[in-house]
């Protein structure tokens, strides 16, 4: 994260012409000062609230160092990233990550991109569909955690009832452990893609539609033609920020699985080093693998799919 | 008929989950291991339990008291920055909105295992302090692009319209920037809430005890370690308890959210 404050422009030495120059020019350092002094403060406290503990974990992550034994504290330069590196467990973890961060997303396009097209049309119980899509998206994450690990349960929950699976232990493997991770997250999150989308879709013009309708084109040709094309920038942001969310997942993992019957993510690997088992040294390290990791992904829909951040997000204005 | 069908479908999607949780928040005894979607007997039993309980009520506080202090932070400092950010030329103000888009992507954890060691040596470990600070880290980013997005909608050349007019500056700031503003700044107060009202990570790694715990990572600690014999029902009730603020804030405030959580997302 590059935090250099760009340079102020030059000052303009030499005598200026007019006077009405003069006054401009007090007004822009006027300007600029004013504007410091008032996005300074949450400037420099999002900077000291993040920056210091990621330059902490780097630090950390250089050492050997267990809370329980400062004494024994030793340097081991890339020592810790070289041993999670080689590690199988870390692989498997990072694969886990991986594989619910993919699933979850490409099912939460699909279905996020139907429910806006259902609220987008709706003629009928528009407020109502609003409100109550917002309720997965508002709702605490380890209440929906709780909620659908009890649903699964095969001792509370009335899942396996509805499915005719009998006893089924959802929670005694590894695939159908990951898909009720997948599915607790994929309920909570939609709502936030599919309101993406529908103002992506909001800002196609009628004409358009009509314009195909009138051509000739089918339903399905109108969504692959004209409303997919017009959607590309919403669907990249809409995608690029629940990848990178998708992949940081902790919450629903730490009260579905607790990491049991190997679904643990490398969000909750970085968890229980550090506070579980207090290797503060490789803890860091892991964190500092999945700070990384996420800037990669963030980079990768920057660079390959040529998500337009700064344009999507108005920063141009 | 067929957007209407998908539209009941869409309430089932949101509703059917919530009023599990609700069902089994209300099972007593039997009931709760008797699998059926609804209670046969519905039973207040749990909450008094929940509310008989210290672990759960001074979460409950905890919870509260962070959130809106860390809420009312974020927006204050936010509300600052995106009034200068929307209306002033500065350099670097690109710069504040590439750090505040930064910082919501990173991963949280990754701040919270750091934050766990230094929080020990200088006793912010386990306070209200110490959890409010962390919660600043994506409570400011959020609340500074809310309103960044908001405020740069606002025609504020009515400032100027009011003061040709013959309004003094206080009077076009009360009568003119402040109705301009606040709708903005609400909606933002509403996220930044439902952001740290959820949080988890820092409640897990960060605290120890009662003394700063808030009820997401109470809840965790209902299991095995409580008081209760079988503590799915009162977690299920506790659950309902903290879900109760975010429904009655949806159904209040839909259309600000919606129009918070979109705009400047999809605008050009």
């Amino acid at each position: 994260m590059s935090t250099t404050i760009p340079a102020a422009p030059p000052a303009k030495s030499p005598a200026p012409r007019t006077q009405r120059r003069v006054r401009l020019t007090d007004r822009a350092r006027h300007e600029r000062n004013l504007g410091w002094l008032l996005a300074g403060p949450a400037f420099i406290a999002m900077v000291a609230v993040t920056g210091y503990p990621i330059l902490n974990a780097i630090w950390l992550s250089l050492f050997d160092y267990r809370l329980t034994d400062p004494g024994g504290r030793e340097f081991v330069g890339l020592g810790n990233y070289a041993m999670i590196l080689t590690d199988g467990l870390f692989w498997k973890q990072f694969g886990v990550t991986s594989l619910i961060t993919v699933v979850t997303v490409s099912v939460e396009l699909v279905l996020g991109f139907a429910l806006a097209m259902v609220m987008h049309r709706a003629l009928y119980l528009r407020t109502a569909l609003r409100t109550v899509i917002l309720v997965p998206y508002g709702i605490i994450t380890v209440v929906s955690a709780y909620a659908w690990a009890y649903a699964f349960s095969n001792t509370y929950g009335f899942v396996n009832g509805l499915l005719g699976l009998g006893e089924f232990d959802w929670f005694g493997g590894t695939w159908s452990a990951i898909a009720t991770v997948c599915v607790a997250e994929i309920w909570k999150t939609t709502p936030f893609m599919s309101l993406l989308l529908l103002a992506g879709l909001a800002q196609i013009p009628d004409d358009y539609l009509e314009a195909a309708k009138v051509d000739g084109a089918r339903a399905w040709q109108r969504v692959k033609r004209v409303i997919l094309p017009n959607m590309k920038a919403a669907i990249m942001v809409a995608l690029l920020f629940r990848t990178l969310d998708a992949f940081r997942i902790f919450d629903t993992v730490f009260i579905m699985t607790a990491g049991a019957q190997g679904t643990e993510t490398l969000s909750f690997l970085a968890y229980r080093q550090t506070i579980s088992r207090v290797m503060v040294g490789l803890g860091s390290a892991v964190s500092v693998i999945l700070a990384v990791l996420v800037v990669l992904i963030a980079v990768m829909f920057v660079k390959v799919f040529k998500t337009d951040l700064s344009q999507q997000r108005g920063d141009r204005k | 008929m067929f957007w209407l069908a998908g539209a009941v479908l869409i309430i089932a999607y949101a509703v059917i989950p919530v009023i599990w949780i609700v069902s089994l928040s209300f099972k007593e005894g039997d009931d709760i291991t008797n699998k059926s979607f609804l209670p046969t007997v519905w039973s207040w039993e749990n909450y008094r339990t929940v509310f008989a309980s210290d672990l759960f009520t001074t979460a409950l506080r905890n919870s509260v008291g962070m959130s809106l202090i860390a809420t009312t932070i974020s927006v204050i400092l936010a509300t600052l920055a995106a009034y200068a950010i929307s209306r002033l030329n500065f350099p670097g103000k690109r710069l504040v909105l590439g750090v505040a888009l930064a910082i919501t992507v990173f991963p949280v954890i990754a701040i919270a295992t750091p934050l766990f060691n230094l929080w020990r040596t200088i006793g912010l470990y386990d306070t209200w302090l110490g959890l409010i600070i962390p919660y600043l880290s994506y409570s400011l980013p959020l609340s500074v692009y809310v309103l960044s997005a908001f405020f740069r909608e606002i025609p504020w050349e009515m400032e100027q319209a009011a003061q040709v007019d013959g309004a003094t500056n206080w009077q076009a700031f009360r009568r003119v920037i402040v109705p301009l503003a606040a709708p903005g700044v609400f909606t933002a107060a509403i996220l930044t809430f439902f952001a740290v009202w959820n949080d988890f990570v820092f409640g897990i790694t960060l605290t120890s005890s009662e003394a700063a715990r808030p009820v997401p990572a109470a809840l965790a600690f209902f299991q095995g370690a409580s008081q209760f014999s079988q503590p799915t029902a009162p977690i299920a009730a506790a659950a309902v308890v903290v879900t109760i603020p975010v429904v009655v804030l949806v159904l209040l405030f839909q259309r600000k959210i919606v129009a918070g959580l979109t705009n400047g997302a999809v605008k050009g």
